[in-house]
């Protein structure tokens, strides 16, 4: 293992030196990025180490913010004229940096090897109206987690396939005193809750827009809402969902106060790690489920990329530095928290060792990842959205209603 | 002639400060009102012109007067409880017994942290799954289940106050202290011969004492209270369903989550003209209370 690390290291270094131009003036880059999930912050500092090992000339500063405060910070520094060479972008604001200029297009340096190398579904991460505006770096979409101990003492031999069989497992872990309240959910007020929200739309087939309106009031949109208000008041979802974000939905899962939750891939790992977690061991993972006739798994495009904003005066360096980040070689040392974008790296004993059961659920939900709707105004429908799913879990409007003003709120 | 140049070297002194509050008050002022006739964006364009839309859209929308509505009980609760366990406080600490300076010194802590850990902190408090309040209150059997405190909007926004009310009360309490120690003690002495009650000799005695630095104190915390911010942002960024959204969110949400700098502005200007007419309102009753006070 040690070994193999060592090789692509020292392989990343030899490529990286193939592109630096000698004699090169002395750059300095600003990258924002988040701090939570996925790779962490100090996954990103050695990365990033290892670049300017093989590129001295070039140095990056690196900077750091909550999920919730990396939009604005972007779009912040880009108003006060300052602001960052690079930056971590989330699947949902391509348009929106797009039309306001915040990104450049970057379309004529992707090279064909990148085209055909990296995972179809995760380019949609990064593209607007046929262009690309940066690499898509994180691969990640929610996945059904399961307390294998749990289900083995209820008696319940696989996992659920639809959400109905979800629901009915449920019903018997909660009949058998098991637990209380077996499913967890990130449903507060906040993005997550659009993320599970988006998981169900696609696994009922559903439509945020259709010819740029909005549709989700109609059809899978209406099933998706409703089956979260039936789940709430059934009493198999914790009830403490509708103040969750991903972080607590861990927690409780962690601490087996859970039979189900619905997660990020970074969830696999850390509940498995029994320095954390109580139930390390008996983690299970699969796709999120389908609905009978309609979809065999569901899965929410939750992926983030790498652009270069059109403020900065280093665009070339820039590049470089999003290159290395998404590298096959440093995506692949880097896979235990973050799934790699390269086709091919499914396929290598280095990257799936150890999360066998992950690689072979990300297969099935990577290919089904559904995108959130790409709009410039995706804060304003996703802020409505969050206001709808509250309302209804919180029984002062039917779900109905509660799409159709969000509808009329989303400002399209 | 000496009065005039005494004038004018006072201008001239105060010129360098005219100059720095122009540049970075004025202006930005000047500039916000300019914006919020227009319909500009963040990034992007630069907007036209468009009247008073912003403002009538924004006055009329149901989003601003239930959000003012939610500051204002945010504003007039926290507030009250503030001051009132503030004066509390005040009394008891102005009492001798022992270990009060240590009482004193670590009354302060609460208002001593910063917004963002005190929110953080309240929000471990109320954790619907491993919260210290729902432990206690179960021990004591006040409680069957543990509750999701911040998750119903019943208990939501008074949650919000409590966690605000543990912050700001020692700011009351310590501007009130300062106070009480005025009050000469041959006067209570001289009201306890007269055979006044403690009732009235807070009414009659301290108080008066008390009156004009509780009413700055009460200028202060509740223009505060009407721009919170970063404690709800933290602890339920307005949620469940918008029942903890205040002015500022709101303000926070339109200019910069949705861009809107133009409909950002005009919100933000009227937010801004409701603290300064609750201000001036408070100045004239200060000024009120200060005079009757002596």
């Amino acid at each position: 293992m040690l070994k193999s690390i060592g090789k692509t290291l020292l392989g990343a270094v030899f490529v990286g030196g193939l592109f630096v131009p000698h004699a090169f003036a002395e750059t300095t880059l600003n990258a924002l990025f988040m701090a939570q999930a996925a790779y962490s912050e100090a996954d990103v500092r050695s990365m990033t180490e290892a670049f300017t090992k093989a590129n001295p000339d070039i140095k990056v500063n690196l900077e750091f913010v909550p999920y919730e405060g990396l939009h604005d910070k972007t779009v912040l520094a880009q108003g006060s004229g300052g602001g960052y060479d690079v930056v971590l972008f989330d699947v949902i604001w391509p348009a929106e940096y797009a039309t306001n200029k915040v990104l450049v297009d970057v379309s004529s340096k992707i090279t064909d090897d990148m085209k055909k190398g990296v995972l179809p579904g995760a380019w949609t991460t990064v593209q607007y109206d046929g262009k690309y505006y940066g690499m898509p770096w994180i691969l990640d979409t929610k996945y059904l987690f399961y307390n294998k101990e749990i289900l083995e003492k209820a008696g319940i031999k696989a996992p659920p396939k639809t959400w109905e069989e979800l629901g009915q497992q449920a019903k018997i872990i909660q009949d058998k005193g098991l637990l209380k309240t077996p499913i967890a959910w990130s449903w507060s007020q906040a993005e997550a809750a659009v993320c599970d929200y988006t998981t169900l739309v696609s696994a009922y087939g559903g439509d945020f827009l259709k010819d740029g309106k909005p549709d989700f009031q109609n059809g899978g949109g209406l099933s998706a809402l409703k089956y979260m208000v039936d789940s709430y008041k059934s009493g198999l979802t914790n009830p403490n969902s509708k103040e969750f974000l991903e972080e607590d939905v861990r927690k409780v899962f962690e601490n087996g106060d859970a039979a189900f939750a619905l997660n990020w891939t970074y969830m696999y790992n850390m509940a498995n790690d029994p320095k954390d977690s109580k139930v390390a061991g008996k983690v299970g993972v699969v796709p999120a489920p389908g609905v009978a006739g309609t979809s065999e798994v569901s899965a929410v495009n939750g992926s983030m990329g790498l652009g270069i904003t059109a403020v900065s005066k280093h665009p070339d360096e820039a590049w470089k530095y999003i290159e290395f980040m998404t590298s096959q070689a440093t995506q692949n040392q880097y896979a235990k928290l973050s799934l790699p974008i390269w086709a091919s790296s499914y396929d290598d004993p280095a990257v799936t060792k150890g999360q066998e059961e992950l690689i072979a659920a990300a297969k099935l939900g990577l290919a089904a990842m559904y995108p959130r709707p790409t709009t410039p105004k995706y804060q304003q429908l996703s802020t409505a959205l969050q206001q709808a799913i509250q309302e209804s879990l919180l029984g002062q409007t039917t779900p109905e209603d509660a799409l159709k003003t969000a509808a009329e709120n989303s400002g399209l | 002639m000496s009065g005039t140049w005494m004038t004018t070297r006072a201008w001239l002194l105060m010129l360098p400060l005219l100059v720095i509050m122009v540049a970075v008050i004025g202006w930005p002022l000047v500039d916000t009102v300019r914006l919020s006739f227009t319909d500009a964006q963040l990034v992007g364009t630069a907007g036209n012109y468009v009247g008073f839309d912003n403002y009538t859209k924004m006055l009329t929308s149901s989003n601003f007067t239930r959000t003012l509505s939610t500051t204002t009980w945010f504003a007039v609760v926290s507030v009250a409880a503030e001051m009132v366990l503030g004066v509390l406080a005040a009394l008891l600490l102005n009492q001798e017994f022992r270990g009060r300076a240590v009482l004193r010194g670590l009354m302060i802590l609460p208002w001593a942290l910063p917004t963002v850990v005190n929110a953080t902190l309240w929000r471990l408090i109320y954790n619907p799954e491993y919260g210290a309040l729902n432990a206690a209150l179960t021990q004591l059997h006040l409680i069957d289940d543990y509750r999701s405190w911040l998750g119903e909007p019943g208990t939501a926004l008074a949650a919000l106050i409590v966690a605000d009310c543990w912050k700001n009360f020692p700011l009351v309490a310590l501007i009130a202290l300062a106070a009480l120690q005025a009050v000469p003690r041959d006067i209570t002495a001289a009201a306890l011969v007269d055979g006044a009650g403690p009732f009235n000799r807070f009414r009659f005695v301290i108080l008066p004492y008390l009156a004009g630095p509780l009413m700055v104190a009460l200028v202060l915390r509740t223009i505060e209270a009407f721009k919170v911010f970063d404690i709800i942002w933290v602890m339920t960024r307005g949620g469940p369903a918008n029942s903890t959204r205040s002015l500022s969110i709101l303000v926070y949400q339109e200019a910069f989550s949705f861009q809107r700098a133009g409909s950002g502005a005009s919100l933000a200007l009227i937010v801004t003209l409701l603290v300064t007419v609750l201000a001036v309102a408070y100045a004239a009753l200060v000024r009120k209370t200060a005079g009757s006070a002596t």
